[in-house]
Formats: structure tokens, sequence, C-alpha cells
């Protein structure tokens, strides 16, 4: 069964937000992931998104879509992706894992099969960002029978009618996009998130993690504050690129979690 | 009008054509994409709406476009007789101007007020800036760096017509790049901004509303054919890159059974080698751009890059409702390689006083390939989707000579 459902009744239990930090499996290789994936959990990501790379990221900013394509160019594929999960698995068995993506290479390897491959590796969610609720029976359907939660989007754009579409069938978490716009370029206004956050709060009993323009710890602070989850995605990538070692990026992504973890009372709980 | 039979009554109400094309966008993008597709069933339920494109089209494009027999290729080539779709004559010289015009309209309509395209060979480009000139848009078109070195014309051509052209250095720097940025430009304007999709492909309701812009191509035909020969033609044929001008042309005579249909890709070097854009006969069904189609991809479903010589063709997908008019059989898929295209390019320009697009002149050598084997008194006609001048630098490289 999916982690993120036990993993966010632990967190609401003790009134704190989610930091959840994503970055591109295989960026630049393998390695650097697997070292990564293993140091995350005790840095403080209470979830981990791993990227999937794809050749043509349309919802990604410049710093993501740089990342797939170091990955790929280093060799990594879906079924290696697992692999890197199925290594994590054997040391982790609390710290829930979402894999995010674009359909086709999902389609490629066969939706059913790879449900079943993607459970048994120890997956938790699955973000398809370009496989929408009307299309997305082929793998939800699969990936559900083997215990995985398929997470949705909503947007600025989501009114009233589309919310009811992504809300049903949706699993895990729901991932509130701050900005029309693709990864890692604008920055959100809080109070219009706020706002937005607390509509979606009342149409759901799903937490609510908010992504695509968390920058600073800042940032991920003010968010944790009303949201129930912070998404940070480029600058992590960013620190990644700029050949920043593993030490450096763990410890900035320890700065990140001790921000969203203190958003509500100060102080660091377990 | 249709029979329960019929290949013209597609896309389902979720904008299928079989297995494949659907909306496969992101989220943000969900809501308009549902909302244009109110505002196109709207439009076409006016007759207001037809009534200004119909008057455009006469009085600034020029149509209807003349169908032409071209007498000299028909006996060089010793078979069939061969009449010429000429598009090229257009203004702006290719078939892309019939879409602009419908889809500046609905943007028009929907109230939107900046207007953005993506580009290949610079055809489409130069046809969205002209409508966005036409009705005073601020437009921007996205074109990748390779296909902007290939293709300084256009690029002249679009800022001339007060368009910003901006490169795109993501990727391969050519078609799908510029698509994907356009896109990603979409998904930040979601407000103001209207996509004119040149291409039958995209996601829904782009490759229904691009077919129906572009039907013009084959009602005309079918009319003029008539009129020409009293009889409907054997074989009709058109390029295929994303595949507008083919579905214009085909769409009329989807419902003659006597009527033989051929889509021609662009074999590059060859199909057997890495370097062609033969979507139909060498890709497998994957999901890009918004819609499931046949893709060139690899086994793990990474995009491959396409090539051909000529920038229009070179696209690794190809609009949904070909994929499913290849596994109907309805329409029969052949491709010409780089080589044969610039045979009949030379062909072409040399017995007819026709220099024709390298898009359009892998349909020609295809036809040249076919008619020779046809009785005398057969009919072909072809789409020439549009002009070559665009295309003297890449012919000249190629014949060695500098211009």
């Amino acid at each position: 069964m999916s982690r993120l459902g036990p993993r966010f009744a632990d967190l609401k239990a003790q009134n704190r937000a989610a930091f959840i930090a994503f970055i591109t499996a295989g960026d630049p290789h393998a390695e650097t992931t697997a070292a990564l994936l293993a140091r995350l959990p005790e840095a403080g990501a209470d979830v981990i998104e791993l990227g999937i790379p794809f050749s043509d990221p349309m919802a990604d900013g410049p710093a993501i879509q740089a990342s797939s394509l170091r990955a790929l160019e280093a060799g990594m594929t879906l079924p290696k992706v697992l692999e890197l999960v199925r290594t994590f698995r054997k040391t982790n068995k609390k710290t829930p894992i979402v894999l995010m993506g674009y359909y086709n290479p999902i389609h490629k390897y066969g939706t059913a099969k790879f449900a079943k491959d993607a459970g048994e590796a120890g997956v938790d969610g699955l973000i398809t960002v370009d496989l929408p609720p009307e299309e997305d029976d082929v793998l939800r359907l699969p990936a559900n029978a083997q215990g995985i939660d398929i997470v949705r989007l909503a947007t600025p754009t989501s009114n009233d009618r589309r919310l009811k579409t992504i809300l049903d069938g949706a699993g895990g978490f729901l991932y509130y996009v701050s900005i029309t716009g693709v990864t890692g370029t604008k920055s959100f206004a809080e109070g219009d998130v706020r706002a937005a956050i607390t509509r979606l709060q009342a149409a759901t009993a799903l937490p609510c993690a908010v992504g695509f323009g968390i920058k600073t710890p800042e940032q991920a602070k003010a968010i944790a504050g009303f949201a129930d989850a912070a998404v940070v995605g480029s600058a992590i990538v960013e620190r990644i690129a700029a050949g920043e070692g593993i030490d450096a990026v763990i410890s900035y992504c320890a700065e990140l979690a001790a921000a969203v973890h203190t958003a509500r009372n100060g102080t660091v709980i377990g | 009008m249709t029979t329960p039979n019929s290949f013209r009554t597609g896309p389902d109400i979720n904008g299928h054509f079989g297995a494949y094309g659907g909306r496969f966008v992101a989220e943000t993008l969900m809501p308009l994409v549902l909302e244009l597709e109110q505002a196109y069933e709207a439009a076409k339920a006016d007759p207001a709406f037809h009534e200004e494109l119909d008057g455009l089209l006469k009085h600034y494009v020029g149509r209807e476009s003349p169908l032409y027999f071209a007498e000299r290729l028909t006996n060089h080539v010793g078979g069939a007789k061969i009449y010429l779709k000429r598009e090229d004559l257009n203004h702006t010289g290719a078939h892309k101007i019939n879409n602009c015009l419908g889809q500046i309209l609905l943007a028009r309509r929907m109230g939107k007020t900046r207007i953005i395209a993506e580009t290949g060979a610079g055809q489409h480009g130069v046809a969205t800036a002209t409508v966005a000139a036409r009705f005073g848009f601020p437009c921007v078109v996205y074109m990748g760096e390779v296909d902007i070195e290939r293709q300084k014309p256009n690029v002249f051509r679009m800022r001339l017509l007060g368009t910003e052209v901006r490169p795109v250095k993501s990727g391969s720097r050519t078609l799908k790049d510029a698509m994907n940025e356009a896109i990603r430009d979409w998904v930040a304007n979601v407000e103001d901004t209207f996509y004119i999709i040149g291409s039958a492909a995209g996601m829904h309701p782009y490759p229904m509303m691009v077919r129906d812009f572009q039907a013009v191509i084959g009602s005309e035909s079918r009319s003029q054919i008539l009129e020409r020969e009293g009889r409907l033609p054997d074989l009709v044929s058109a390029c295929v890159g994303g595949g507008s001008n083919a579905i214009g042309m085909f769409h009329a005579f989807l419902d003659d059974p006597e009527v033989e249909i051929h889509g021609v890709e662009a074999a590059g070097k060859g199909i057997d080698t890495p370097h062609h854009a033969a979507t139909l006969t060498k890709g497998v069904p994957g999901v890009l751009h918004g819609s499931r189609s046949y893709l060139l991809q690899d086994n793990d479903g990474q995009i491959i890059e396409a090539h051909s010589i000529s920038a229009g063709l070179d696209y690794p997908g190809v609009g949904p409702e070909h994929s499913w008019l290849r596994d109907t059989g309805r329409v029969k898929y052949f491709s010409a390689t780089d080589d044969q295209a610039i045979d009949a390019f030379m062909a072409l320009s040399k017995l007819e006083g026709i220099i024709p697009a390298l898009e359009s002149s892998h349909a020609i050598a295809h036809v040249m390939r076919v008619a020779k084997d046809m009785p005398k008194d057969a009919i072909v006609v072809v789409c020439l989707s549009g002009r070559g001048d665009k295309d003297a630098n890449t012919v000249a490289a190629v014949l060695g000579e500098k211009l």
C-alpha cells in the first residue's frame, strides 16, 4: 500500500507540513541519484519526488529540462528509474516515493506492466504531467490495484467544475501548481496561493501540496504555514547542475526542510 | 451526407480518431483547451463566421486555387494524367494561410489579444505573421535555431510583418522543440494568448479544426476535377509531415471508394537509415504534443530526431487522423527520399515552369513513380502545397552552387 496516507497522517498529528524534495533520476548520473536518495530522508525530506527524464518535457522550465537531458545523455531509462527505487527500498521502508514524469515513456513501457513493476519496486505515487483525468484510466486502474496513488494537479486555471473532475480518482495528495507557467520560472503571490489552498482544502480531504514556484527556504516556510506540503524542485536541481557536491545539496535540502518544519510552531519535532 | 461507414465523421466527443488523438496536456491548459473547443463549435455553427472567412479566402488569399493539368509532366512520365492543386499560388505561397485565417478569426471571437505559433520551414510562421499583421495582433513565433539557419528568408519575412521570431535553443532545435516552447509560452500566458497550431496535430480540437480549415483544398479539387473530367480521380496524393495539407486534400475524398489515396512521408536519407521522418512507416504509437499518434521514438519512449531535407516535414510525429486512416487502410502511406524529392523539384521546375516547395516535391516524386504504371486515361490529383522559392539555398547547396 502507498506510504503517502500514513506519512501525511503522522505529519498532521504533529501539526507540521511536509517537505517534498524533487530530483531528476540519473542527473547527472545514476550514482548521484542513489546517493541523494539515501540521504534525503535524514535531511528532512518527508516525501521524495523522483523525476523520470523525458526528451520533451513541455511543462518544465530550463533547469529541469537541462536535468532531463543530462540524465538521458548519461543513459537513464525508465527501467533504471525503477531500479533506483528498488535499491532505495532496501534500506528505507518508510519514506514515500512519487515518480513524476510524462506519459510517453510509461505508454511505451506498457501501463499495466509499469504499474506492476513500480508497485514491486516500492513506488507510492505517480504524477503524469500530460495525462489528464479524462485519459488516465489506463494507468490509474492498474496503479491503484498495486496500491499506488495517482497524484493529480490543480492549477490557478482550475474552476469548480474542473476541480471535481480532478478530484475524482485523485489519491495521495493534491498538488497545487502555484503559478501559470512551467517549473522554476515565475514566483507566486502568497495571498493568491493561500486563497487557492483554502478553496482546495474545503473541496477535498486529501493533503494539499504547493509547488512549481518555491525557490528559497523563506518561501517554503511561508507556504508551509498554511499548505500541507511544500515542493522544491528546480532550486535543488540547479545546485546539482552547478556541480555542488552531494554534501552541499543535502545540507541545502536540510535547510529547506527545517524552514518547512518550523513554519507553524517554531520548533523542529522528531 | 455521411454514410454509416463514413470515414468523415471523426473525431468523437473526446477528440479521438479510433485509438488516436485526445487531449494529453498539462492540467493548466485543460480548461483552455475545453474552452477553445466550445468556442470553435459555436463559430462553426455561426454563418457570419463562415461568411467572413470565405470573403477573406477569396479576396485576401486568392481562392479558389487552380487545378492545373500538368501536360508536359504527364507526357514525361508517360502514364496517368497528372493534375496539380495549386496551393502554391495562395497569398504567402502555401496552404498554411487557409488555417491561419480561420484560427485568427476564432482568436478575435474569443477576445484574445496575443498570438503565438511554432514553425519549422517558416511557412506556417509567415502565414501566422501575415494574419497577425492583417488583424493587428502582436505575435511571437517560436523557431528552432537549426531551422532559422536554413530558412533565413522566411525569418526575415516574419520580422518584416512585425512578428517577433524567438529562437529555440532546447533539444534538437527544430520543429518539435519549437512546439514545446510554444506550449510553455501558452501555459505561462493563459489569459490573453491564442496558440495558432499549423499542423493537423496537437491536442483536440486542433487536429479537427486545422483539418476543417484546410478541407477547402479537397472540396475545391473534387468539384474542379468533376467539372474538368466529368469523374472523380483514380488517385489523390499529398505530402505528410504533421499532415495538414494532406488531410485537407484527402478529407473530401475519404468516402469515395473508387478514389485511391496516398500520403507521402519524408524518407530523408532512406527509411532503413536513422535519418528520416517517415513516422507512419517506421514509427509506433505514442503520446507527444497533446495527442496519441504514431511517433518516432526509442525503446524507452524518448522522442527520436527526425530528418528531412525539407524543414516542413522534419517532425517525429504526425496528425492523429492520419494514424487512424493508416490503421483502417483507407489511406496508404509511402515515402520519398531527399534525393527523389530533389529530382522531382528539378523536373517540375524544368517541365512546367513551376518551382515547388521541397515538401510538395515529395508528393510529386511519389506521383511520378506510380503514374508511370497507370493507364493514360487514369487521373491523378496531387497537392502542390507550396512554392519553392524559400528552398533555393537548400537546393543550391545540394547542387554544389553558391548563391
